[in-house]
């Protein structure tokens, strides 16, 4: 049993934002997968909770007019890995979904709680990052559009303002178009596990497949929230898929990182595996997209 | 005869179908919940604990702290009792502290309705302390001037015991020998049973009677009955199934506490399920052992002396107390017999950490990683294969222990080797992988054990049980000896349909221990319990055929002597013709006019022998050096537990011991804050206990040659499998890399350390 | 603390009843139907022992709340029985490959089994490691879980 002081179901999104209004330090819970922990930790002892785990409006995978794939954010990881949107066009999401915890885990937890939470090793966020991913939040005074990367404003911190939330998560189509990525999630355990390191990289070459147009890498626990390695990318956008090029990726990105020791792990150690991960991401990243070393 | 027969589980039935019923399944829900305040600091001195807050929320019952308990300083350790006070275990419990010595000890409990407001009352209650300077390393902890954690222990030792067979000084100065020593560590780990511990407690017919998730419900029981000042009879401990042990519940765990709180409640329901939080830091873990080992060998490999200084980390409490590091020390002199010399000293220290106790292989995991990591590496220094090295040295056969008598009778070190190797090609690849260049490299490592199965003759041996013919010649059998998941209640119904002589279904174990009505016994540890149930099986089974034939003999006019009981009739020995079914046997015994009789025998069976097990485990791994990753890629045990009495219950218990020895060496640690002593990874997320994906296919081999001390042939398997696991996977790494690591979990961390010093990185 | 009436389909059956909102769905099918099949082990979705299967899916009921339950069609282990007392192919097999041994992890496994199993899918050694590897078990080493699940697999696909 849990303990909160009460408990409000939203039944639509206007009726969450209104239920937000009408309690504003209620607490929100879609999955539940991480409230609730914190809730038996005694951490939200005590606290009020609106559900949006029946807003089943925010649950598909959808393709909106222009092209740009719209994730609802109570979609769950594993209905992301099994939708034929995702694997069509941006297998890699489905794939970094397919990472996160356990399968019981993966079907309760969702896209939109593992960004709104704040937490530097999740696994959907990296690869949302790397894909420049938009999102839509929704407020009593309407709807804004921001860049993922402004969204985080800190460990555990997002922007989301009192009575808003997150509505969709919006990957535009020249984001993933002829793109090809590769998630690797560096974890002391194969299941049931947070990323000591997660590297999300994809690409897009040139027409003969020898050149790399354009690489985006992103990480996870490189520093106190999800970080795109941008130096990185820029030494290698235009360079030729060669061994040579996997190399001055691995060392480039280390002068974009900010890893710190914790008991979890070393700086050091991350930097190690910052470095080796860039190097076989975006090794297999050329390999999906045709590229040949 | 069923006995060397993998028949299925008695219990299967019922455990896929959910009807196996736990001890929180068996709790009536009206229970008032008990949870538990632990202490915040590592070390210090609780000066108050203001409750009134907490006994204000709605649903508190009643706030017990420190204050409140009697002063009757306790044992918890799961040992037969020794009525020599000197063989006495140490009594530093009370039920709860305010002297709190590790960062966890139990400070107050709160009884409320509901669990929600037991844990609000918890949260609320507000507790002071004059902190002191805590210790968490072993070594730093025997200093002068260390902080002291029991007064009467100076410098932290809870116990010093060492050896010293021939005379070492003398033996090192023989001309021409290689020295060869190093350090090696090894890691808090929690046994992680998927239960966690649970009891509940209830006054019934002016007993107090508590119903736990135990391993040892008579041992529990006494103790109970010490913790609260109650005669023992007066207390009534029941045992159902529980969901698993390893050790960790054979200690009294928290039902002395869940007793005191029925009585602080007029006896009513009150039951104590602890977290999982809580089961890793308040309950008790596998000591923290550090090992110095120098060995001197000549250079053709033959060992001439060797010295071994232990330094086990017990935490706060004594628990099983210096067993632990004494065991290990026992292995170091017998499974390697040195040419002249042999030295140990063993150091059981107190630190403010969690409690230590009895966990799986009762020190040989940690000797193991020592002993047959120091001998990995003599041989890399001699440059002599490692598997002759250790031929050249290990246990002769004829080998017998003045100790406990036990004597080598087979090659099976050889023999087990020989098993696993014809599996893995263990020979062929340790000397291909020698040498390897590149960033991926494959390696393939051996490590052996030993283990002494039961306690004979450090402790008692004996086991009582009881056998009770229905009208259909079914037979109930009741034991202390208790099912915690390995499969014991399948092997006694084996054994007893075998010596009684009757079919296996017609056996029904009683599988919940009641110490009222359950013949005293000491329960499941020590690798003992098919070994001595054996014994006792064999005795009491034999006394009721023999009642059943003089029952035979009276009624059907024929000499018992030419009468026997197989299957489920009296036949005629000569000729095998049936005299009379056993249905009908007892059936007219039961209703006898003249002379009725229920067919019974019970009895204590008194065990004076105890037997060597042994083994070997094999990993072959990859080793991935940039990202600091050890992939097992395939692992093989073989053991000689002598005859198998259910073939494949006893693989099955080899794939669990493995499993438990791959994340001792590959991932599992309990982490604790050097700054605050606070427990970091007390969670079954943070702590890396092995999933299905970190596993390869797991494969067990069996030499049996029949331990000719017991009846059956059998001995020690419950543990072993745990034994040699970690260090054939270190081996494995030193083989694949030439980079030794000489702590386990060999975890990436440790191996980036390492690479990187060794230059590979 | 307030109630709220929670209508669903357990193993079959149409039921409802007033749970406690800050019921978990293990408590409420522990406590209230006594279904005790649904084990604690860690109750932070960490350990898989509470596993039950909602609409198809498998949930650790740990941590998903009662009310969601609401509407929902929930199966436990209780539900594979047959009627005159037969097992599944499943529990069989868990029975015949001696995938049992403490039994407190299996109704959790044979739940995620029979989630996997009911894909009608084969899948290799390693995929079903993945699709089982959400539950913790402490006494076999998973070897024989694995076993069992992959033979029953093999059986209904007319592979074995």
């Amino acid at each position: 049993m849990y303990d909160f002081s009460a408990l409000y179901e939203a039944t639509s999104v206007q009726h969450a934002v209104e239920l937000m209004q009408a309690h504003p330090s209620a607490v929100l819970i879609a999955g539940g997968s991480d409230v609730l922990i914190k809730m038996r930790e005694g951490k939200l002892a005590g606290a009020e909770l609106i559900s949006l785990y029946k807003l089943d409006e925010l649950r598909e995978v959808t393709m909106d007019p222009d092209g740009s794939l719209r994730i609802g954010p109570m979609t769950s990881f594993s209905h992301a890995t099994k939708s034929p949107l995702l694997q069509k066009y941006m297998p890699v999401l489905g794939e970094s979904a397919d990472t996160a915890g356990g399968p019981q885990l993966r079907n309760i937890g969702t896209l939109g709680g593992n960004i709104c939470n704040g937490v530097t090793s999740a696994d959907t966020a990296s690869t949302e990052v790397a894909y420049d991913a938009m999102l839509e939040i929704t407020g009593a005074s309407g709807m804004r559009k921001i860049s993922i990367h402004d969204f985080y404003k800190g460990v555990g911190k997002v922007d989301l303002q009192p009575g808003e939330l997150l509505t969709g998560i919006i990957i535009p189509k020249e984001s993933y178009e002829d793109c090809y990525g590769y998630y690797i999630k560096y974890a002391m355990r194969n299941a049931m596990d947070i990323a000591t390191i997660g590297c999300s990289v994809n690409v897009v070459l040139s027409a003969d497949k020898k050149t790399i147009q354009r690489v985006r890498i992103s990480y996870g626990v490189a520093g106190p929230v999800p970080m795109r390695a941008r130096s990185a990318e820029a030494a290698v956008n235009g360079q030729p898929v060669s061994e040579a090029t996997i190399e001055l990726f691995g060392n480039a990105v280390l002068n974009d990182v900010n890893p710190r020791t914790s008991w979890r792990a070393s700086a050091d150690f991350r930097k190690q595996i910052i470095s080796e991960t860039a190097r076989r991401g975006l090794r297999a990243a050329v390999e999906r997209a045709g590229g040949v070393f | 005869m069923v006995v060397g027969k993998s028949v299925k589980r008695v219990d299967a039935f019922d455990k896929v179908t959910g009807r196996a019923k736990y001890t929180d399944d068996l709790a009536d829900k009206s229970a008032l919940i008990v949870k538990i305040y632990h202490s915040t600091i590592a070390h210090g001195m609780v000066k108050s604990v203001d409750t009134s807050a907490a006994e204000k929320i709605p649903g508190v019952v009643k706030v017990l702290t420190c204050f409140d308990v009697p002063n009757l300083p306790f044992p918890t350790a799961g040992h037969p009792w020794s009525t020599d006070p000197h063989h006495q275990d140490v009594a530093d419990r009370l039920l709860l502290h305010q002297h709190v010595r590790y960062y966890g000890d139990d400070v107050a409990v709160v009884i409320a309705e509901d669990e929600v407001a037991a844990d609000q009352g918890v949260r609320a209650l507000k507790v002071e302390y004059e902190e002191f300077p805590f210790v968490l390393d072993v070594q730093e902890a025997m200093k002068d001037g260390a902080p002291q954690l029991h007064d009467r222990f100076k410098n932290n030792i809870l116990a010093h015991t060492g050896y010293e067979v021939g005379n070492f000084e003398e033996a090192i100065q023989e001309p021409g020998l290689v020295k060869i020593e190093g350090w090696y560590d090894t890691p808090i780990v929690q046994h992680c049973h998927i239960e966690n511990h649970i009891c509940y407690a209830e006054e019934q017919f002016g007993k107090l009677v508590i119903v736990s998730s135990t391993q040892i419900p008579h041992i529990v029981r006494r103790i109970c009955g010490q913790a609260l000042g109650l005669p023992w009879g007066s207390v009534r401990l029941i045992k159902p199934y529980i969901g698993g042990g390893f050790g960790n519940k054979q200690d009294a765990l928290y039902e002395p506490l869940c007793g005191f709180c029925c009585q602080q409640v007029g006896g009513r329901l009150v039951k104590l399920d602890v977290s999982r939080e809580e089961t890793f830091v308040s309950n008790r873990v596998r000591h923290a052992i550090r090992y110095h080992i120098t060995t001197y060998a000549r250079p053709d490999g033959r060992f001439v002396a060797r010295q071994m200084e232990c330094y086990s980390n017990q935490g706060a409490y004594a628990s099983h107390g210096h067993g632990i590091a004494a065991k290990g020390a026992g292995a170091f002199k017998q499974i390697y017999v040195d040419d002249k010399a042999t030295k140990a000293d063993a150091y059981t220290v107190f630190t403010n950490l969690p409690a230590a106790g009895a966990m799986r292989g009762y020190g040989i995991p940690q000797v193991s990683f020592a002993i047959e990591s120091s001998v990995e590496d003599a041989a890399k220094a001699l440059g002599i294969d490692s598997l002759k090295l250790r031929q050249i040295n290990m246990m002769p056969v004829g080998y017998v222990d003045s100790f406990s008598k036990n004597c080598n009778y087979f090659d099976s070190h050889n023999q087990c080797i020989e098993k696993a190797d014809a599996y893995i090609d263990y020979k062929r690849k340790h000397a291909e992988y020698a040498n390897q260049t590149g960033p991926i490299r494959k390696g393939i490592g051996l490590a052996i054990f030993w283990y002494n199965t039961a306690v004979w003759p450090i402790s008692l041996e004996a086991s009582s049980c009881r056998m009770v013919m229905n009208q259909d010649g079914s037979v109930q059998f009741e034991i202390a000896e208790t099912e915690i998941g390995q499969g014991a209640d399948t092997a006694f119904a084996q054994m007893v349909a075998d010596t009684v002589g009757i079919p296996l279904e017609k056996v029904h174990v009683l599988t919940t221990q009641d110490t009222d009505i359950t013949p005293f016994g000491t329960g499941a540890y020590a690798s003992r319990q098919t070994y001595v149930a054996g014994f006792a099986i064999q005795n009491i089974g034999t006394q009721l055929k023999n009642k059943v034939l003089s029952y035979a003999e009276r009624l059907m006019n024929k000499p018992a002597a030419e009468l026997d009981l197989v299957d489920g009739i009296v036949i005629e020995k000569a000729t095998g013709e049936t005299v009379i079914p056993l249905d009908e046997l007892a059936t007219t015994a039961l209703y006898s006019l003249e002379t009725a009789e229920q067919f019974s025998a019970e009895g204590t069976t008194q065990i004076k022998s105890n037997a060597y097990s042994f083994g070997c485990s094999i990993a072959e791994v990859e080793v991935d050096i940039p990202m600091c990753k050890v992939k097992l890629v395939k692992m093989v045990n073989a053991h000689d537990c002598g005859r198998l009495i259910n073939p494949q219950l006893a693989e099955a218990q080899v794939h669990g011991g493995m499993s438990m020895a791959i994340g001792y060496g590959m991932g599992e640690q309990l982490l604790f804050d050097p700054k605050t002593g606070k427990p970091l990874n007390n969670n079954l997320l943070d702590y890396k206990l092995c999933t299905m994906l970190d596993h390869p296919d797991l494969k067990a081999e069996f030499v049996e040659n029949f331990e000719p001390t017991n009846p059956f042939g059998t001995k020690a398997l419950g543990e072993p499998p745990t034994c040699p696991g970690a260090p054939a996977i270190r081996n494995a790494i030193l083989n694949a890399t030439g980079v030794s690591v000489n702590q386990a979990p060999m975890t990436p961390h440790i191996l980036f350390e390492r690479f990187k010093e060794e230059g590979l990185l | 603390m307030e109630k709220k009436l929670v209508k669903c389909n357990i193993n079959g059956k149409d039921v409802e009843t007033y749970v406690d909102v800050r019921a978990s769905l293990t408590d409420m099918l522990r406590n209230d139907y006594r279904l005790t099949s649904v084990k604690k082990g860690c109750e932070v979705g960490e350990c898989g022992a509470c596993n039950v299967i909602i609409d198809g899916e498998c949930f650790n009921s740990c941590i998903y709340l009662a009310v969601w339950a609401e509407g929902k069609s929930i199966r436990t282990l209780e539900s594979l029985l047959g009627p005159n007392g037969e097992l599944s192919d499943i529990q069989q097999a868990f029975v015949d490959e001696a995938a049992v041994q403490c039994g407190f992890c299996t109704p959790g496994f044979i739940m995620t089994a029979v989630e996997v199993l009911e894909t009608g899918k084969e899948y290799t050694r390693d995929e079903l490691r993945k699709l089982l590897s959400g539950h913790l078990c402490r006494c076999t080493g998973y070897e024989n879980i694995l076993n069992a699940v992959e033979k029953t697999m093999k059986k209904r696909l007319g592979k074995a």
